[in-house]
């Protein structure tokens, strides 16, 4: 006779493998093997090849296009213009952000590379052949590439389509070249705050324009199936179903006959929500040809025209007591948005979440005002690894902090303590008009101060300014110190919404009868995970093994609708449908365990994998012989089967937040600043899976690092793009990329339904102004208050040599 | 444009095609040989993704042409596991250390990193990230993959030596 071992609580909860275990990935087995499947990987039988001709100027007129040569190319199957998708209504199309961008140039060419015709051939060679002898004939226009000269009176009209339009998306517009003007806050009560206080710091505060620049480009294959009338597009989409509702409503598609496809995603960042005129000119070219078309960007053509970042420029001020204390924040900021407004932020917010730039301070009053402006540069101003425009208002903020402590010679990390929110003033109502929902600022700064030895951090470095002056070293060492606050998970339907989608998200579960399951999301993973940590979520909420729940993302026709995969939303806001659908799963499983057990619903409780009779835990139906009897066992008064689905509206957003540490070394003849040491302290609430967290958490650190140290997309005078290659756009490679220092506190957000609050981007939003405090602490005793960004070695030496210290 | 006839060895399989001879390799792998592993990131030699092994060095095949791999023996990432389907140790490290995110840029992190440790089997810290520095990553800054690559050469390293003349 065999004697079964009970099993313990703890077997059975580790064998779930849910809420908190470093459970390793269930997608790297194909990636690691060469098995996943892109969109460039995609081949159909017939498939043609689409490739851009581009403006090679930033502002002229169109004389004329002359296409035969190119069609004389062998294999050339077509060459689209504006002319060619005028009749259908498609040279133009709507942008995310209430303005439209012009599909292929129609009569004005408004940014350097900006598509002007598109090619379509039977191989990419040919393609690209072709695209080289379309002759196209420009009259060139001054161009308009400083922001603060967009409103000039004598400034060159931009937008000819819209130049009489006195009423844009987001209120009155004052100038032909001026898209939105967006105001938030007690501007009287903010101007008295400053005119009474002791001490104002000012300060102008540029955030450079970069790129997301994912390592896959974006890009498409379009589909037109004409027998039954379905066009289907597999596409770098994190949002594929708003992509399919927008494709339904601009082409008069009905919406069941597309069908959006986001394969495997090499990564995203921002940079795959917005609609580009790539994917309208493969649906368009697909439809016309009969034939499968793919367009599929290089590496120039997705930095120089496919969703830039930031580009904000602001002006700050605060008010503050003599002891540091903030009575008062002002800040002003001039956005270029490039040609045609295409930022991806929910409608209601034309300048994004930025109004969150009060940070993690309890600031009384404040005021923000935000000027949108057209410039010849590219369209975009997506949110980059970060919520939208979380990071401009961080960066913000943290310098400004910064700014104030070097006016009133105080340490930063002392001011930032003063200021904080307290932990018992949440839910906080700031200034500006958010609810933060949960925090402990004092606590995680205090941790991160004592781990990283502050005080010796500081003494080290007198002492080496010291040694600096008696000449025996050349070096600078600098301590940046950041604390943020993200606000994250759009979003509450009542006030998020992009082009009139709500910003809900959603989760559909099946439990099979053997007891696995299938749970499928709105969301869609561009390497965050989500097949390993949803799965996790559902194991501690159903009692399945996470190894036995299949996740599923990105196809529209078998994805319940959501908004997908941006703005750190997909576990905030589908983490929480997850958890919900869970719950509906066990409220079903629980009646069907009363009818088994004999016993009522009320005398049952839920203990890891079982329902059991409380008082009498001998007593079970596990999860898994409640789902085959859930489908085989005729139970009076219930359906058959174990499915749920939930479409979660979060109440509010998610308010994760850090302590950053930053120290450099700067060796002030070469301006090259070597990062000693970083250390990232991340509150994300109840943690899923600490082994992705951490890697989020080096990721995004990274990407801080290469906008902090290097990055930036600019234009010269006549409107030429630098920065549109990786010849000269920088990213880190693993030699200066430093070792990362991880550490956590545990703020559960107080509704979420497994408190959870979003992790991503947070150290993007961080890490960005510790990096860039460090370099501005390092010549703080030198007088510096404030220098732009990035910290790249020949800005740095130049700022080194004008505070007199170079050799 | 007229094609020329090309001939390599990939993976240990003798492949023969027709191709015009700016047929960039890595478009003839992906395209011609549906190994669609390596992947391209940019069109300036920078990113490592198109990373292949040929003639026992770490090529990117974006910056080859099809011309210049005749007669050559190519590796890709769909070549390192073994005939029995069992993985390489980098393969199985980059799981286990959380090498890899989104997964784009893994096959060409994973080619490189098995010729670096072919190359220098007992790489230091900085060795490792200098022998990947022409492959970028987005998504893991690094860490976790230089980690997954000394994991990896101790793995090997053992796996190598022989029951009993490990200590000495």
């Amino acid at each position: 006779m065999t004697v079964q071992t009970p099993v313990s609580l703890e077997e059975r909860k580790d064998k779930l493998q849910g809420l908190g275990c470093s459970r390793k990935r269930v997608e790297d087995a194909r990636f690691t093997q060469g098995k996943g499947h892109y969109v460039d990987d995609i081949k159909l039988p017939g498939m043609l090849f689409g490739d851009f001709v581009r403006s090679p100027i930033g502002h002229g007129r169109i004389k004329s296009i002359n296409k035969e040569a190119a069609l004389a190319v062998p294999g050339v199957k077509a060459v689209l213009t504006a002319d060619d998708l005028r009749p259908l209504g498609l040279h133009w199309m709507p942008t995310l952000a209430g303005d439209v961008q012009a599909v292929l140039a129609d009569e004005k060419v408004l940014f350097q590379n900006q598509e002007v015709a598109f090619v379509v051939a039977e191989d990419r060679y040919a393609a690209a052949d072709a695209v080289e002898l379309v002759e196209v004939d420009y009259e060139e226009l001054p161009p308009l590439v400083d922001p603060h000269r967009s409103m000039d009176p004598d400034a060159p009209i931009l937008r000819e389509d819209i130049k009489d339009k006195t009423e844009g998306a987001h209120g009155p517009r004052r100038h032909p070249n001026h898209i939105f003007t967006w105001e938030v806050g007690d501007k009287a009560a903010t101007e008295q705050a400053l005119a009474a206080a002791a001490v104002v710091v000012e300060e102008q505060i540029t955030y450079q324009r970069v790129h997301p620049c994912p390592l896959e480009t974006c890009g498409c294959v379009a589909s037109m199936d004409k027998i039954n009338g379905k066009l289907t597009i597999w596409g770098t989409f994190q949002a594929p179903h708003a992509v399919r509702t927008v494709a339904s409503l601009i082409t008069n598609i009905p919406e069941h006959n597309i069908r959006i496809i986001s394969p495997d995603i090499g990564g995203g960042f921002g940079n795959k929500v917005g609609v580009y005129p790539g994917y309208i000119c493969s649906a368009v070219a697909s439809i016309v040809l009969g034939v499968p078309v793919k367009w599929i960007e290089d590496r120039m053509e997705n930095l120089s025209t496919t969703a830039f970042a930031r580009d904000y420029h602001m002006t700050g001020r605060i008010a503050a007591t003599p002891e540091g204390r903030i009575t008062g924040l002002w800040c002003h900021v001039l956005a270029d948005h490039g040609a045609f407004d295409a930022c991806a932020d929910p409608t209601k917010f034309p300048a994004g979440f930025f109004n969150i730039c009060t940070g993690s301070y309890d600031v009384p009053v404040a005021y923000v005002s935000v000027d949108g402006v057209y410039t010849n540069k590219a369209p975009g101003g997506v949110a980059y690894r970060c919520s939208f425009r979380v990071t401009e208002a961080s960066y913000f903020i943290e310098r400004m902090i910064d700014v104030l402590a070097r006016k009133l010679d105080r340490d930063p990390a002392e001011i930032r303590m003063i200021n904080f929110i307290r932990k018992e003033q949440f839910p906080y109502q700031s200034a500006l008009g958010w609810e933060y929902d949960s925090g402990d600022y004092h606590t995680a700064l205090a941790k991160a101060l004592k781990s990283v030895d502050y005080d010796g951090l500081r003494a080290r470095q007198k002492a080496s300014r010291e040694a600096f002056k008696r000449g025996e070293t050349r070096k600078l060492m600098g301590v940046g110190v950041a604390f943020f606050t993200e606000i994250v998970g759009a979003g509450p339907v009542k006030n998020c919404d992009i082009l009139g989608l709500g910003m809900f998200d959603s989760c559909e579960i099946r439990i099979h009868p053997t007891g696995s399951a299938i749970a499928r999301l709105g969301t869609i993973s561009q390497g965050q995970g989500h097949a390993t940590t949803f799965a996790q979520i559902l194991a501690s909420e159903i009692g399945i093994p996470a190894a036995d729940i299949t996740l599923e993302e990105g196809d529209t026709d078998t994805a319940p609708y959501g908004l997908g995969t941006y703005g750190s939303r997909s576990t905030p806001v589908a983490g929480a449908a997850t958890a919900m659908a869970g719950r509906k799963i066990r409220a079903k499983a629980q009646m069907i365990a009363a009818y088994l057990l004999e016993v009522h619903e009320g005398d049952l409780e839920w203990e890891v994998d079982r329902f059991q009779v409380k008082g009498n835990p001998e007593r079970f139906k596990t999860m898994k012989e409640l789902a085959f009897a859930a489908y085989n066992q005729a139970i009076p008064g219930l359906e058959p089967g174990l499915e749920a689905v939930s479409y979660y509206d979060p109440p509010n957003m998610t308010y994760p937040f850090g302590a950053y540490l930053c120290v450099v070394q700067i060796d002030v003849d070469t301006g090259v600043t070597e990062i000693e040491r970083f250390y990232a302290l991340d509150d994300c609430g109840t943690r899923i899976n600490p082994m992705i967290i951490e890697g989020q958490v080096h990721g995004g650190l990274t990407e801080a690092l290469a906008i902090a140290m290097g990055q930036e997309i600019s234009y010269d005078a006549d409107g030429n793009v630098h920065g549109g290659s990786l010849m000269d756009f920088f990213l880190p490679t693993a030699v200066e990329t430093p070792a990362w220092e991880t550490d956590w506190t545990e703020t559960p957000s107080p509704h979420h339904p497994i408190g959870a609050k979003g992790v991503g981007e947070s150290p993007n939003v961080g890490g960005v102004s510790a990096f860039s405090n460090a370099v501005n602490d390092a010549f703080a005793h030198l007088g510096l208050t404030h220098t732009q960004m990035p910290h790249d070695h020949w800005r740095v030496w130049q700022t080194a040599q004008r505070l007199g210290v170079t050799g | 444009m007229s094609k020329m006839h090309v001939k390599m060895t990939v993976n240990g399989r003798a492949v023969e095609a027709l191709a015009e001879p700016r047929t960039l390799l890595i478009h003839f792998l992906r395209e011609e040989l549906a190994l669609t592993g390596p992947h391209i990131g940019c069109d300036t030699s920078h990113c490592g993704a198109c990373t292949v092994d040929l003639d026992g060095k770490s090529v990117k095949s974006c910056t080859v042409f099809v011309a210049q791999a005749n007669g050559a023996e190519v590796t890709t990432i769909e070549g390192l596991a073994a005939a029995d389907g069992s993985l390489h140790p980098l393969q199985e490290a980059f799981r286990e250390h959380h090498g890899l995110q989104c997964g784009f840029c893994t096959p060409g992190m994973i080619t490189r990193a098995y010729r670096l440790l072919q190359e220098n089997p007992n790489p230091s810290e900085a060795e490792i990230r200098f022998g990947i520095s022409g492959n970028l990553c987005r998504c893991t800054g690094y860490q976790n993959i230089v980690k997954a690559i000394q994991a990896a050469a101790q793995q090997m390293a053992v796996a190598t030596t022989a029951p009993g003349e490990a200590a000495e």
